[in-house]
């Protein structure tokens, strides 16, 4: 569950990038955000992800407090979040299933559960024969399927993409959006930060647009009047 | 952190000093240089001490007492010379034995015609505390029917110097050395975080803890210091021996220079204490500037 009030940013360079956010989302839901290139989109995503403190307002992520959280806490709140990016961040020298495995490890998972789920979640996003190839002997849109197994791994509640197919085709892009609404039917809640209207109509999804660092529309249309 | 991962942290430690076998030489390289230096100058002040020690222990004042005294009368003094505080002993030493010991070994006729009576009778004094050698050379210069007091102060003294200034500056050298050492190992590991920044960052993401994510780090900061001590002290060990066979060579028996093996368990400690310090200093070094968030 998130829990957005009257949250603003203010970088030290002196940019505004959010002026007041009130966002709520549930556990469970599917939500598409959306709004121009600069409008503060990834400024929220580094929020959620306390890679950044907000300047005002409060931040509620999977029940921790974000605006006051304790350094040492944040790992654990992480690990209640799988984050996806545009750009994949896969280790280039590891396999799809080190790849995925390191996410486990890393949080000190044991061999015996990370052999037992390391399949399982390939399996899910549909590279049960790939687990032994490297990232760059895959297409853009398997390696962005590796990236999700990984964000799944640790059996997050919340799933947050930033732009995950701004470097895929079409019909690519089309399939990883199908891969997380099955990944949302799961239970886990999915957001997409997207730019890509199209895409975003072939949905029915809840739309939370911005602006300039607020929000402009919130709703379950599954389109936004939006022009890049 | 749970149990069964100590084995992988420490294999990722192990791993990455020999992904940048280069750096980590290097790195091994300067702490042995580093140490080696620092125990070289440990040992000699050492050594140094040693012979110093035994100089002072060797330190004889002769108290010469006036020519017109009986040997009775002489003898009589000896009792106001061993009420001084700083007297160990004073032996006494008639004419007739000085002049024996003055002739020695050498050929008796070299030194006919010379009489008893040139000598004086004297006293050898050993001290409690070397240091105090010149106030006690005054008050036994003070005691009646002393005439003359001599003493070999200035050789002890000049050793005690050097040695003064030897301890100063392997001080001084040991402290820069030790910087040294401790920038470039940082500097290693610093290098072995650069280059997995994107694993860092993943790390992060997922939700490793920040302990989790040092620990490698420090295992590969320990393990070149580590490293670096244990060659130190084989390669201290083979050059002292050298040394000291140089110095037994030469025949001078005033200077002390002890077996390594007399010291090899002090040796060992301050190696392993040394490198262990600038290893995990090393890499705390720059863990804490890299690792902030
Ligand atoms: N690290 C930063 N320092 C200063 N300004 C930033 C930084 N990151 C983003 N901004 C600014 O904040 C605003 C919002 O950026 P961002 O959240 O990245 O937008 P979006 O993801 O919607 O394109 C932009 O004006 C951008 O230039
Ligand atoms: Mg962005």
């Amino acid at each position: 569950m998130i829990d957005l009030v009257n949250v603003t940013k203010t970088y030290e360079t002196g940019t505004h990038a959010l002026n007041g956010i009130d966002m709520h989302i549930d556990d469970g839901e599917f939500v598409f955000l959306v709004g121009a290139s600069g409008s503060g989109k990834s400024t929220i995503i580094k929020l959620l992800t306390a890679e950044l403190k907000p300047t005002s307002g409060s931040i509620l992520v999977n029940g921790y407090k974000l605006e006051s959280i304790k350094r040492s806490s944040v790992p654990y709140m992480r690990r209640t979040l799988g984050v996806i990016f545009q750009d994949f961040r896969l280790i280039e020298n590891k396999t799809v299933y080190e790849n995925v495995a390191f996410a486990m490890r890393v949080i000190g998972a044991s061999a015996k559960e990370i052999k037992k789920r390391v399949p399982y979640v390939l399996e899910l996003v549909g590279l049960e024969n790939k687990g032994r190839r490297l990232p760059n002997e895959l297409s853009g849109g398997e390696q962005q399927r590796v990236a999700i197994a990984r964000a799944l791994i640790n059996n997050p509640t919340m799933i947050i993409a930033d732009e995950p197919t701004g470097n895929l085709d079409p019909a690519r892009s089309f399939e990883i959006m199908l891969l997380l609404e099955q990944i949302n039917a799961l239970g886990t809640t999915v957001m997409v930060v997207t730019h890509e209207k199209g895409l975003v109509d072939r949905f029915t999804k809840r739309v939370v647009a911005i602006d300039e660092g607020r929000v402009i529309s919130d709703g379950m249309d599954g389109y936004y009047n939006y022009e890049a | 952190m749970k149990h069964n991962n100590f084995g992988y942290l420490l294999g990722e430690g192990v791993r990455a000093m020999f992904k940048h076998g280069f750096m980590s030489f290097a790195a091994i390289c300067i702490t042995v240089a580093c140490l080696v230096i620092i125990n070289s100058f440990a040992l000699i002040s050492y050594n140094l001490d040693l012979t110093v020690g035994e100089v002072q222990k060797e330190l004889r004042i002769v108290v010469c007492i006036d020519e017109n005294y009986t040997e009775a009368e002489s003898k009589s003094v000896g009792s106001d010379i061993n009420l001084l505080p700083n007297v160990a002993n004073a032996e006494f030493v008639s004419r007739q034995q000085a002049l024996e010991d003055f002739i020695g070994d050498s050929d008796a006729s070299l030194f006919e015609g010379l009489e008893a009576d040139a000598m004086r009778d004297q006293f050898v004094v050993t001290l409690v505390d070397n240091a105090q050698v010149a106030e006690t050379k005054e008050a036994l210069e003070n005691i009646n029917g002393v005439s003359d007091v001599y003493a070999d102060i200035e050789v002890g003294n000049a050793l005690a110097t050097i040695r003064t200034v030897l301890y100063i500056a392997s001080l001084a050298i040991a402290a820069v050395l030790l910087i040294v050492s401790l920038i470039i190992i940082s500097n290693t590991i610093r290098l072995a975080m650069l280059d997995r920044r994107e694993e860092i960052a993943i790390m992060k993401m997922v939700g490793a803890t920040n302990s989790f994510i040092r620990f490698p780090f420090f295992v590969e900061g320990f393990f070149l210091g580590l490293f670096g001590a244990v060659f130190s002290f084989f390669i201290e060990w083979g050059l002292y021996e050298v040394l000291r066979k140089a110095v037994l060579n030469t025949g001078l028996k005033v200077i002390t220079i002890i077996p390594f093996t007399d010291m090899l368990v002090p040796m060992a400690l301050v190696c392993c204490v040394a490198g262990f310090v600038i290893g995990i200093f090393g890499s705390v070094m720059s863990i804490r500037r890299f690792l902030k968030v």
